[in-house]
């Protein structure tokens, strides 16, 4: 944590949303580098392309026009490029099935989009700490499960 | 006209941090080669001050009584949990005093102040990590994983592991078991 910034994305086509989740990221005690995409499409693009530095962990949302979020984390679990990334949904949904779904498909997080700014922040942190100890402290990342 | 030259690099070193204790006027003492014990209790900026003149010959500060302490607070924790037969009985305030030779309220308060939690979040985190490991291993029932990590019951495991991962064992273990099956 000490050290460097922490490098987060992401894919969201909603734009009250990216602002809201860019402003939370200035907040809290962590430093990161946030990046922002509109949809599936450009996402998978984006990781894709040659140069682009991976996330330390990649936000994303379930409903996107294109393509969207289901379809994008399959795509990202079958690329071995790709496929340590860990992925935190951030979705609208809370039913059961969908939460379910997501972590058995590979998913390490899912976030019910909360809707006021105090939770939102607090739980990114939470998230952003957490996954921090994953990457550093020697702990299985298949173990990383989270729903909040 | 070329010198060639030889170095004696633990001389110099030894010459360096001479000259370097001098100008802060600390007294010192050489315990090896890697430590060194200054007799007084130095106040944070002038350990800055100090780092940073060191920095410009090489010499780094790599860690000083704290940071070390809380490496150690951190082994003896994950050693703790990952105790082979079952977790000490005894509170583990008292256990961990015994190990490190410090009092508890002292080593609780520098843990929070450096690693922004506590040492009570610390080891929940731990004893659930090792919880979801013996799930994901299958060898025993979440009954023998209560006893062996010291909760009181299943419903206390399954409550603390609900509220640190949003999840129950069992859909956890079921969402592990899809996984592998697919």
């Amino acid at each position: 944590m000490q050290n460097g910034l922490i490098n987060v994305l992401l894919a969201d086509d909603d734009e009250d949303d990216r602002l809201f989740f860019r402003e939370a990221f200035e907040k809290i005690k962590i430093k990161t580098r946030v990046k922002t995409v509109n949809d599936g499409v450009e996402l998978m693009k984006h990781l894709i392309k040659n140069g682009n530095e991976l996330p330390h962990i990649l936000f994303l949302d379930l409903n996107m026009p294109r393509k969207n979020g289901m379809d994008c984390l399959l795509e990202i679990k079958r690329n071995n490029n790709l496929k340590d990334i860990p992925i935190a949904i951030y979705s609208t949904s809370a039913s059961e099935e969908d939460i379910e779904e997501t972590f058995v498909k590979g998913a390490n997080v899912y976030i019910k989009k909360p809707s006021d700014f105090g939770t939102l922040k607090k739980i990114l942190e939470e998230v952003i700490t957490i996954n921090w100890q994953y990457q550093t402290s020697g702990l299985n990342r298949e173990a990383f499960l989270l729903n909040r | 006209m070329n010198l060639y030259l030889k170095y004696d690099t633990y001389l110099a070193c030894r010459k360096i941090l001479q000259e370097q204790f001098n100008k802060f006027q600390l007294s010192y003492t050489l315990k090896s080669f890697w430590e060194v014990e200054i007799k007084e209790e130095l106040p944070r900026t002038m350990l800055d001050e100090l780092s940073s003149s060191l920095n410009s010959y090489g010499i780094e500060v790599v860690g000083n009584h704290k940071s070390i302490l809380i490496q150690k607070i951190k082994d003896t924790i994950i050693e703790m949990v990952y105790m082979e037969e079952k977790l000490p009985t005894s509170k583990t305030s008292s256990y961990l005093a015994d190990k490190l030779n410090h009092r508890y309220g002292y080593i609780s308060n520098l843990f929070s102040e450096v690693t922004y939690t506590s040492i009570e979040n610390f080891i929940i985190l731990q004893k659930i990590e090792r919880v979801k490991e013996l799930l994901i291993t299958n060898e025993l029932t979440i009954k023998e994983i209560a006893w062996k990590l010291n909760y009181s019951s299943v419903a206390h495991l399954s409550n603390q592991f609900k509220n640190v991962t949003g999840l129950t064992p069992s859909v956890f273990q079921r969402i592990i078991n899809k996984r592998h099956s697919t």
